[in-house]
């Protein structure tokens, strides 16, 4: 197993996911500090933009496998 | 009289000269092109252009400079340097030619001050940039460049009809505000729609690029729909149809861009996508949303066209495009993953990346104007191409799992052209009042506010965190090689499906009417003979006796007759 690069590690990637949520997190907390001029009313709610971006991503890769049972064709659908 | 040239002139005099330069100067010439082009438009900006010539009784503005103008001329010399100099290795004389011939349409429609002239470049551009999808030589990308090329005349007729109903309506052939209020403008405003892929008309897009050469694409993908872009800004600035149409254009394409396998097929979903953030700003009319939308225009060349180079580049060195079959490349082209990154982080609208001070206008822009709905639509889409343009496509070809493919970084040319587009890409998101003061209107907007930047990197790091919870609980849709039916179904199956049953019926009808005619015809023939033929009745030669018989019947029947 030596010969795989640092960042195909399993332990590495966890570490760098563990990283990338310590940051969301702080973020998050900024929230807390950094004063909004908020668009909307809801637009101001704590967190609102991180919890919007998670549910999208989420939500739009839930989307997207229900539409491949709908649109996916093998490849060389259009050259029979 | 004025000192400087039309644009396009420059160009396609130096499309000539390069069809007759001996191969090993061509690299060099397509490069001067632009040069000397953006030294032309040094003087048309001075107050230059203003170019008039007389068709018939019509007067033609050839040149037309004002900001709008002039901010798409310098964006689409910047884009042909840039892409001439990423082609600089190719010795194919067709697509040099055809590259410039197509920028040069390109230039002629952006500086065009009348609809002739406008349908006279749009024109053009259709029928040079076939030729970039044409020049990769293989039998789909024959048959994708005719469709792309039918869609493309499609616009360009309907154009003519508006641009001819439009001269007759008011007498002027100028391109200004035109308004869906009269048929003339609702026929340009179609034209203009099948060039910016407009939903339902989208699919040549991401039928055709994606069949075009490495260097095609890059091409491609700067001018066509931006001149689109340029025309409804001109002419449709503030019709509220064209937010729907820009939030439709900016949802859709990212569901299929998740599940496409082709990793510039799922660029050409993005192209899309980044066409409906400006489309929505056009529509919302104001000065900072058309600000946003044009500012966003001139970022999307620069870094889709860096994407879609990292990706050519992929493509050029390795044979493959498919996410199914990519993987593990940066071990061996770390240069090319970083400026792919780059590109990434800029349409991702990372602060300090260009997507960042542009974007962001047309958002604030809806939200003024109280269109919360499209706000929010246009959030999830943000959230969306950072999932599939900026995530997607450097993981898949770069990372993922390691295909096993050992390949080299790109020739220096196209490192060059990268690594140039990247430090636009930067520079631009560093110091956004350069851009911001080529605009058309006053910029009153500051993009670095301590809330815009902490809104923006939480909607992107949660954005991220969902891609790796997805991706380590093996939710993520595993790239598959596959075709997906898209709107060009309709006319690639249900159409053909429809035309061959239709010629099926026909034959059927013809075989059979041909039938029935041999049958009814021998009926006839044999009837006649029967009654007129040598042996038929009329034709007998009858006996006295059988004459006289008739007589006495004759005669009875009178006498009866005569009783009675």
């Amino acid at each position: 197993m030596s010969d795989k690069a640092w960042i195909e590690k399993r332990k590495n990637v966890v570490l760098m996911v563990r990283i990338l949520l310590a940051v969301s997190i702080v973020l998050l907390l900024l929230d807390l500090v950094i004063h909004r001029h908020d668009l909307f009313s809801w637009e101001g709610w704590f967190g609102f933009y991180g919890f919007y971006g998670f549910v999208a991503c989420v939500a739009l890769v839930f989307a997207a496998k229900v539409l491949r049972k709908f649109v996916m064709r093998p490849e060389d659908y259009y050259d029979r | 009289m004025t000192d400087s040239l039309p644009p396009f002139l420059i160009f396609f005099a130096g499309a000539l000269l390069v069809a007759l330069a001996p191969g090993r100067l061509r690299p060099f010439m397509t490069l001067l092109v632009p040069i000397f082009g953006g030294w032309n438009l040094w003087y048309i900006a001075d107050g230059g252009g203003g170019l008039q010539v007389a068709l018939f009784d019509t007067q033609l503005e050839l040149v037309r400079s004002d900001k709008l103008s002039l901010l798409f001329g310098i964006l689409f010399h910047l884009a042909t340097f840039l892409a001439c100099l990423y082609a600089f290795h190719l010795k194919d004389r067709m697509q040099q030619v055809a590259a410039l011939i197509y920028a040069g349409g390109a230039l002629g429609a952006v500086f065009a001050g009348d609809l002739i002239t406008l349908f006279v470049a749009w024109e053009i551009m259709a029928v040079s940039s076939v030729y970039l999808i044409w020049a990769r030589r293989t039998p789909r990308a024959s048959a994708a460049g005719l469709r792309y090329l039918t869609m493309q005349i499609s616009s360009g007729l309907l154009l003519l009809a508006g641009a001819l109903l439009h001269i007759s309506e008011t007498g002027s052939p100028a391109f200004g505000p035109m308004g869906l209020s009269s048929l003339a403008g609702i026929l340009i405003f179609t034209a203009f729609g099948i060039k910016c892929a407009f939903p339902l008309v989208h699919s040549w897009l991401t039928d055709a690029y994606p069949e075009a050469t490495p260097t095609g694409m890059v091409f491609l993908s700067a001018f066509t729909t931006k001149v689109a872009v340029y025309g409804l800004a001109r002419g449709y600035a503030g019709t509220e149809v064209l937010i729907y149409i820009g939030t439709a254009m900016a949802m859709l394409p990212i569901f299929f861009a998740v599940i496409e396998n082709d990793l510039r097929r799922v660029l050409a979903f993005s192209l899309i996508n980044q066409v409906g953030f400006m489309v929505v700003g056009i529509g919302i009319g104001s000065h900072l949303a058309m600000n946003g939308a044009i500012s966003h225009a001139f970022n999307d060349v620069l870094f889709k066209g860096l994407l879609l180079m990292s990706m050519g580049a992929v493509l050029y060195q390795t044979g493959k495009i498919n996410g199914s079959e990519l993987g593990g490349l940066y071990k061996t082209m770390p240069i090319t993953t970083g400026l792919c990154i780059v590109g990434a982080a800029s349409i991702s609208a990372f602060p300090l990346f260009s997507g960042f001070v542009s974007k962001s206008m047309v958002m604030v822009a809806a939200a003024e104007e109280g269109y919360w709905v499209v706000w929010l639509l246009l959030l999830f889409a943000s959230a969306g191409v950072f999932h599939h343009a900026g995530i997607k496509i450097p993981y898949f070809a770069f990372f993922a799992h390691d295909s096993g493919i050992r390949t080299r970084e790109p020739p220096l040319n196209m490192l060059l052209a990268m690594g140039l587009s990247a430090l636009l890409c930067i520079g631009i998101g560093v110091f956004p009042s350069v851009l911001y003061g080529l605009l058309p209107w006053a910029v009153d907007y500051a993009p670095y506010t301590a809330d815009h930047v902490l809104t923006q990197l939480q909607l992107l790091f949660f954005s991220a965190l969902a891609f790796a919870w997805l991706n380590l609980a093996k939710l993520y849709p595993p790239e598959l090689p596959s075709v997906n039916l898209d709107a060009d179904w309709l006319y690639r199956r249900l159409g053909l499906g429809a035309a061959r049953h239709a010629e099926r019926l026909w034959v059927t009808a013809e075989r059979g009417g041909a039938r029935l005619a041999a049958h009814g015809g021998g009926l006839m023939q044999r009837a006649a003979a029967r009654h007129y033929g040598p042996a038929s009745a009329l034709a007998r030669t009858w006996s006295t006796g059988f004459a006289a018989l008739w007589i006495v019947v004759l005669l009875g029947i009178c006498l009866i007759l005569y009783y009675l």
